[in-house]
């Protein structure tokens, strides 16, 4: 058994300790907004954050997150971020933009003001097949923006 | 009357398309999201030719129980033939409900006007609106098609940039295939056939128990099923297959230049005259085996119940994909609901149908019990279709302006269309696997398959090609966005740059010298003006700028792309301009997200993409093997769309793709002054090219 705070919430997890993170989210706590893309930790669509620093939760243990803090793009629904991805139409599948919601969430708390390369950078390991990264990089710039405005960031 | 488009022409039933209910308006089309905006786009169109808002529609779209068979999504076809059916019977409905209006006021139908749909005389309310009147207009019936929509300047919804339906359900961690939960659903993965043909020797159910999951198996088909992902995985690697025999390929046979040894089927189209004598230039034009690489594995869910098998799919035909599954299964298609529900990003016939077959037969061997599957990324990479190699040359008689009076283009390919009953991966392990027909594939101009585009869009007096269809790929190809059109774009693009060059003229000059269309003339006039090519300077300097222009299929989609890039033993990216021409565009910006998306997906296929091949097939079998564009390796893209609101609406997801891989190809050269003509633009490759 492990237990760990999820989107500011204290979940226990029954799975075998093995089991990586990213299964106990989306099978034991019904959270499906972590995506499986590559179950590797090559393609970013799974990244959480844990303790507040980006992690791919295909990569991670659940024996090893005891006592930690996990955000997943569900814990972020009232974020700049969301609101700047829907706001540039900044997905064409979708299927990488948890992933890219959660890197630009950890770049922004770093960093309240990336330019350009910065973001670029940040969001490097995080793989879309659509095509919208001129979209994402926008996205992320505009909630930069509207959180340094005091809108709807944190 | 002129003929109905195709959708409309399948299903004339208007009550197949429309319902009213409740306040709200249910609408099904055969036209499926596949991230590339359409429920957005078709739900534009039906709301405009109501007039009800866009909040009042319930979508429903790929469901062979309940919606419109439109037969797949694909080719750029879906605004094209599904919008222009679902326009049509959008405005017979609306006009039938006007004239029961006006039956029931007593009033002429132009008296009356429809607001959110409450129908309006004069202005002002009459107390009828669709729903008080549903009970009365009959659209259990067929569709006439004579109804004009309503023109342009009346278009309020139509052609402005209504936001994705589907993004706000998708950031808040719902919408796809993979989210699916059904009470008692287990998790299965099949044990895949390493290679076409072999044979399963043994398997070790013991240790497939011991890891807590069962064994299902019919003849060579063998899937585990586990309660839970995890343990799936753990058990599926416990199982350790043995196979015997197989076809086994070769690392050589990546190459396009291998495909070109094989035996083909030759197909000959165009002048039948020998090209006249005359200076000559000749050149040839590869590309290798390229992968969808979508970023979710595909998945499925089947649940065989009360005598039904259902299906929940990410396929981009539901009615195709039943058909399909019907023969395999040898059930009566009545038997099968398909239901299409979302999935990763989709470019052709990826690994979905293959996922949903996996699904279906596990589910009718486990009655009663739902079943996932979900590919590995390994297997995703390894078993979908590959977009097939192909080597394209030509070779031109010119005049002695340098112009080209006489085209010549030689194609060889492996197939771009191989769908069909018994071509999934599971049926050729059933104890009753068919043999294979030899693959079907029209060599016609158009739509084209591997000869898309081939023909070229300028005025050349007679053109001539030869189709090499090669059936024996060491890897299973099908369709995947631009199909044959993007090596024979760049490769004609290409040419058309060495052709200015041999002529001394400049490339963008050249092309105009030999361009009537005015829609194309100002779409290169544009792109070369966005892009300052006056100022695009001396070749050989590693700084280059390259231009290409195509229609898609020569009657679908303008695209034209220039470049700006720095080479030395790499190329990087600096700039992209692309000026497009969708005819009346329904969502101006879902237009520019298709085009971007192209023109990124193309960028990252020229520079970086190629599936290796060993002994057991795709070798490439992970990001790590085959990378992708990423963020940082992505310059910006300035996008002008043409106004064109009177002419009739293109379909614009694949149109990029050729001028984008053409445009690099012509930009690195010139950067380099020496020519690529071989995908993908390595380091390799250029250093080969240099020695
Ligand atoms: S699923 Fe974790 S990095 Fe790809
Ligand atoms: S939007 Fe499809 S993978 Fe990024």
């Amino acid at each position: 058994m492990t237990s760990l705070t999820v989107n500011g919430t204290v979940r226990t997890s029954v799975s075998p300790p093995a089991t990586p993170l990213l299964d106990v989210l989306r099978g034991e706590f019904g959270l499906t907004g972590t995506r499986f893309g590559c179950g590797e930790e090559q393609c970013g669509a799974c990244l959480v954050l844990i303790d507040g620093a980006p992690a791919q939760a295909c990569g991670r243990e659940i024996a090893t997150l005891e006592g930690r803090a996990v955000t997943t793009v569900e814990g972020l629904a009232g974020h700049g971020i969301i609101a700047a991805l829907i706001a540039e139409q900044a997905g064409q599948c979708g299927y990488c933009l948890s992933g890219m919601a959660v890197a630009a969430a950890a770049l922004l708390a770093r960093n309240p003001t990336p330019g350009r390369a910065e973001i670029a950078q940040a969001l490097d390991p995080q793989l879309c097949r659509c095509g919208a990264h001129p979209r994402i990089l926008r996205a992320v710039e505009r909630a930069a923006r509207d959180m340094a405005a005091g809108g709807t960031g944190r | 009357m002129t003929a109905l488009p195709k959708s409309l022409e399948d299903n004339r039933r208007l009550d197949r398309w429309l319902g009213f209910a409740a306040g709200r308006v249910q609408v099904s089309v055969g036209k499926v999201e596949i991230g590339q905006g359409i429920a957005t786009a078709l739900a534009q169109i039906a709301a405009e030719e109501l007039d009800v808002s866009l909040a009042r529609l319930d979508w429903r779209a790929g469901d062979t129980q309940l919606a419109p068979d439109e037969g797949s999504t694909s080719s750029s076809l879906s605004i094209e033939v599904g919008g222009a059916s679902l326009r049509l019977v959008c405005a017979e409905a609306r006009a039938l409900f006007l004239a029961e209006a006006a039956r029931l006021l007593n009033a002429s139908p132009d008296e009356l006007d429809i607001a959110d749909g409450a129908i309006l005389r004069d202005g002002a309310e009459t107390g009828h609106d669709y729903w008080s009147l549903a009970a009365r207009v009959e659209l259990a019936r067929d569709a006439t098609g004579a109804v004009p929509p309503k023109p342009r300047a009346a278009h309020r919804i139509v052609g402005t940039s209504t936001p994705r339906r589907d993004l706000p359900e998708k950031l808040a961690g719902r919408g796809f295939v993979h989210d699916m939960v059904l009470p008692g659903m287990r998790h299965a993965r099949v044990l895949r056939q390493p290679r076409p043909g072999a044979t399963l020797v043994s398997l070790d159910a013991a240790a497939i128990a011991r890891a807590g999951a069962s064994l299902v198996r019919s003849g060579d088909f063998a899937a585990v099923v586990a309660p839970t992902e995890a343990v799936l995985r753990s058990a599926a690697e416990a199982a350790r297959p043995q196979w015997r025999d197989g076809d086994a390929a070769a690392p050589e046979m990546a190459e396009a230049a291998w495909l070109a040894t094989q035996p083909a089927d030759i197909r000959t189209r165009g002048s039948e005259a020998s090209p006249p004598a005359g200076r000559r230039h000749a050149a040839s034009y590869s590309r290798p085996y390229v992968s969808h690489a979508s970023l979710g594995p595909s998945c499925a869910v089947a649940h065989e119940h009360d005598g039904i098998l259902e299906i929940w799919s990410h396929v981009q035909g539901v009615y195709p994909f039943r058909a399909n599954a019907a023969g395999t299964l040898g059930r009566d298609p009545d038997s099968i609901i398909v239901r299409h529900a979302h999935g990763p990003g989709c470019y052709g016939h990826n690994g979905a149908d293959d996922a949903a077959l996996d699904a279906a037969i596990i589910a009718t061997l486990l009655p009663g019990t739902p079943i996932r599957v979900l590919w590995s990324r390994a297997d995703e990479f390894a078993f979908a279709p590959a977009g097939t190699a192909m080597q394209t040359s030509l070779s031109a008689v010119l005049d002695a302006d340098g112009r080209p009076i006489d085209l010549s283009a030689t194609i060889v390919s492996g197939v771009h269309v191989n769908r069909g009953a018994g071509r999934l991966l599971a049926a050729r392990t059933l104890p009753n696997a068919q043999p294979l027909p030899p693959p079907a594939e029209s060599s016609d101009p158009y739509p084209g398959a591997g000869t898309r585009n081939i023909v070229p869009y300028y005025d050349i007096p007679a053109t001539r090609y030869a189709h090499h269809l090669v059936a024996g790929t060491p890897i299973r190809t099908s369709a995947l966005r631009g199909l044959g059109a993007v090596e024979n774009v760049f490769a004609l693009e290409s040419f058309m740059d060495e052709l200015a060059g041999l002529a001394g003229r400049d490339p963008v000059a050249y092309r105009l010298g030999l361009l009537s269309d005015p829609r194309a003339r100002r779409l290169v006039e544009r792109t070369a003006a966005m892009a300052n090519w006056p100022a695009r300077g001396p070749a050989g300097t590693g700084v280059g700028l390259g231009l290409a222009f195509a229609r898609y299929k020569n009657r679908s989609g303008y695209a034209c792309v220039a470049v700006r890039v720095e080479a030395d033993t790499e190329i990087r990216l600096r700039h992209i301009w692309c000026a497009a021409d969708a005819g009346l565009a329904i969502n101006p910006d879902g237009v520019r997200a298709q085009l971007e998306g192209g023109i990124i997906q193309a960028a990252s296929m020229t520079l970086k993409e190629q599936l290796r091949i060993d002994a057991d097939g795709i070798a490439s079998r992970s990001w790590a093997d085959y990378p992708i564009l990423r963020f940082s390796e992505i310059p910006p893209i300035d996008i002008a769309l043409m106004d064109e609101p009177d002419e009739p609406s293109l379909g614009m997801g694949e149109c990029t793709m050729g001028p984008t891989a053409a445009a690099i190809a012509n930009a690195a050269s010139h950067a380099l002054g020496l020519r690529l003509r071989h995908m993908p633009l390595t380091r390799e490759r250029i250093l080969a090219a240099a020695a």
